[in-house]
């Protein structure tokens, strides 16, 4: 319990709000690695899923290269790769991506795969084209699940990002990896909890945000549903 | 099933005592004499911490005692020294591979510290009652500033001193508390007068990471372990301490009185033999082409031809 007390004292000193080494600073690199991490994940995984949730191909391939991807330790690829390319921020983000695509794919195929086939064959049946069916009744259709996917990547990026500390000055797994090895427990702990406020604040957006992106048609029809009942 | 295992475990037992009666006749000449006092018959207990070098170093420390005639009961990896510390102090080990400075540190934190002798007869006045230390080997695991060779060789680098002639500020690396210790970057600007660019945290302790980002230019000095694998490819130069910024950490076995002058003499005679290279050497064998410390200690026994 004095460690807590301690460690929000340290959060609160402001000792920790100026310099190389401040609060603020640490948090915008934190949050400036996992924004452009998802986006490099989203870069890969959206396009592929949302080819193998249209088409339905390469499905079994997706399953087992995204499994396989969640099963490797992150810190152990990024000592790999920084071997191959040197210390610096190169490595953590090839290491995070990694770790960020499989749910982000999951995502977006699982999206385009919940939609009811019958929704999808109308939509073919009043002459849509193949792109406009993407475009307009997978995209809107699938895209709380996409949200809920990139939440997921997102939760575990914020959290495993504290690696990027171990190869460069940067980020908020400073203070975990110095509080560590200097015995600055409250330090240490401090980092913790920015970490967790920071995947807490994160988490809402998301929830907010999924809330938001699931179409009004759906809602409604939904709704009714239940009102019957 | 289990009678059947049951039958083998007691052969081996049998086994295992023959042996161990037959390794007493061959140091008393009397198999039966196990009461006269004479204790090489004895078991004495060998340790090591987690730490894969001071493994290999109590299985040579070990090996040899077993071929003077002693019995060896092996109790490796016990963590830590902050774990072992209180078992070595309460006589529950016999012998055990350590660090003059690491040790000297561990026991008395406000040390002063100086040269290898300096430091190890101030370790002989603070350890415990009924322990002792026999000889220091002139191999050492010990901390270092270290740079590439191509960087010595580009300005003609010696000791840490020379640092302060190279003319671009000097990048530091390695985990993050090296900032803050007190032979850390500050000290070389005050001490040296070293201009220093920065410190770039790599967490993996002076291990393949550290090296890679000195051989890169990334930084251009680290904290690498002086008996590190690294050293014995010969692209690294840990540069010379005159004024002993670093505690010298030469290995020593810390004994038990359990331990004789049979005992003592073997395992001195192992320490006069491990010179800087030889652990250097040793270390790679375990890092670089994963020999078992059994396998390494045998070996280098054979080789080295001490007994």
């Amino acid at each position: 319990m004095n460690l807590l007390i301690e460690s929000i004292q340290w959060i609160l000193d402001p000792q920790n709000y100026v310099g190389g080494n401040a609060i603020p600073l640490r948090v915008l690199e934190h949050l400036g690695f996992t924004v452009a991490t998802l986006l490099i994940a989203s870069a890969v995984a959206i396009p592929a899923g949302f080819f193998i949730g249209h088409t339905g191909r390469g499905r079994g391939l997706a399953v087992s290269i995204s499994g396989a991807f969640r099963a490797i330790p992150t810190l152990g690829l990024l000592t790999l790769v920084a071997l191959s390319i040197g210390i610096g921020l190169g490595a953590p983000y090839v290491a995070l991506t990694i770790l960020a695509i499989p749910p982000i794919l999951a995502g977006a195929y699982t999206g385009f795969e919940a939609i009811d086939r019958r929704t999808i064959d109308a939509a073919r049946a009043v002459g849509m084209s193949e792109g406009q069916i993407v475009r307009g009744v997978e995209l809107p259709l699938g895209l709380p699940l996409l949200i809920g996917g990139i939440r997921s990547a997102a939760l575990q990026v914020i959290s495993t990002a504290t690696l990027a500390a171990y190869l460069a000055d940067f980020g908020l797994g400073r203070y975990l990896f110095t509080g560590l090895k200097t015995r600055d427990y409250a330090e240490m702990l401090g980092g913790s909890i920015l970490v967790i406020l920071l995947a807490l604040a994160l988490e809402g957006i998301f929830a907010t945000i999924q809330r938001f992106v699931v179409p009004r048609g759906v809602v409604s029809s939904r709704s009714r549903v239940v009102r019957v009942r | 099933m289990f009678t059947a295992n049951k039958g083998r475990l007691a052969l081996f037992g049998v086994v295992a005592v023959g042996a161990v009666i037959a390794l007493a006749g061959c140091a008393t000449g009397d198999p039966l004499a196990t009461d006269s006092g004479d204790s090489a018959g004895e078991t004495l207990v060998v340790s090591s911490s987690n730490y894969y070098s001071n493994e290999i170093l109590a299985e040579i420390y070990s090996q040899a005692l077993e071929e003077g005639g002693y019995t060896v009961d092996r109790q490796f990896k016990i963590g830590e020294r902050e774990v072992y510390l209180s078992d070595i102090e309460a006589g529950g080990i016999d012998v055990f591979p350590e660090y003059t400075g690491s040790l000297l540190q561990a026991l008395e934190p406000d040390a002063a510290g100086g040269s290898a002798d300096e430091v190890y007869t101030e370790l002989e006045g603070v350890l415990p009652d009924g322990l002792a230390l026999l000889d220091r080997a002139e191999a050492s695991d010990q901390n270092s500033w270290t740079v590439s060779k191509d960087f010595a060789e580009q300005y003609d680098l010696t000791d840490i001193a020379s640092l302060a002639s190279v003319p671009e500020p000097i990048q530091v690396g390695g985990n993050s508390e090296l900032e803050s210790r007190p032979y850390g970057p500050s000290t070389l600007t005050e001490m040296y007068g070293i201009a220093i660019a920065g410190f770039t945290p790599v967490e993996d302790g002076g291990g393949p990471l550290t090296v890679k980002a000195l051989q890169d230019g990334d930084i251009q000095i680290a904290n690498i372990y002086t008996a590190s694998p690294a050293f014995a490819e010969g692209n690294l130069v840990a540069l010379d301490d005159p004024d002993n910024l670093f505690f010298p950490d030469n290995v020593v076995p810390v004994v038990s009185d359990k331990v004789d002058e049979g005992a003592a003499d073997i395992l001195n005679t192992v320490s006069a033999a491990l010179s800087a290279d030889v652990l250097v050497e040793l270390n790679a064998k375990s890092s670089n082409d994963q020999e078992s410390a059994d396998k390494i200690a045998t070996d280098w026994l054979a080789e080295a031809n001490l007994f």
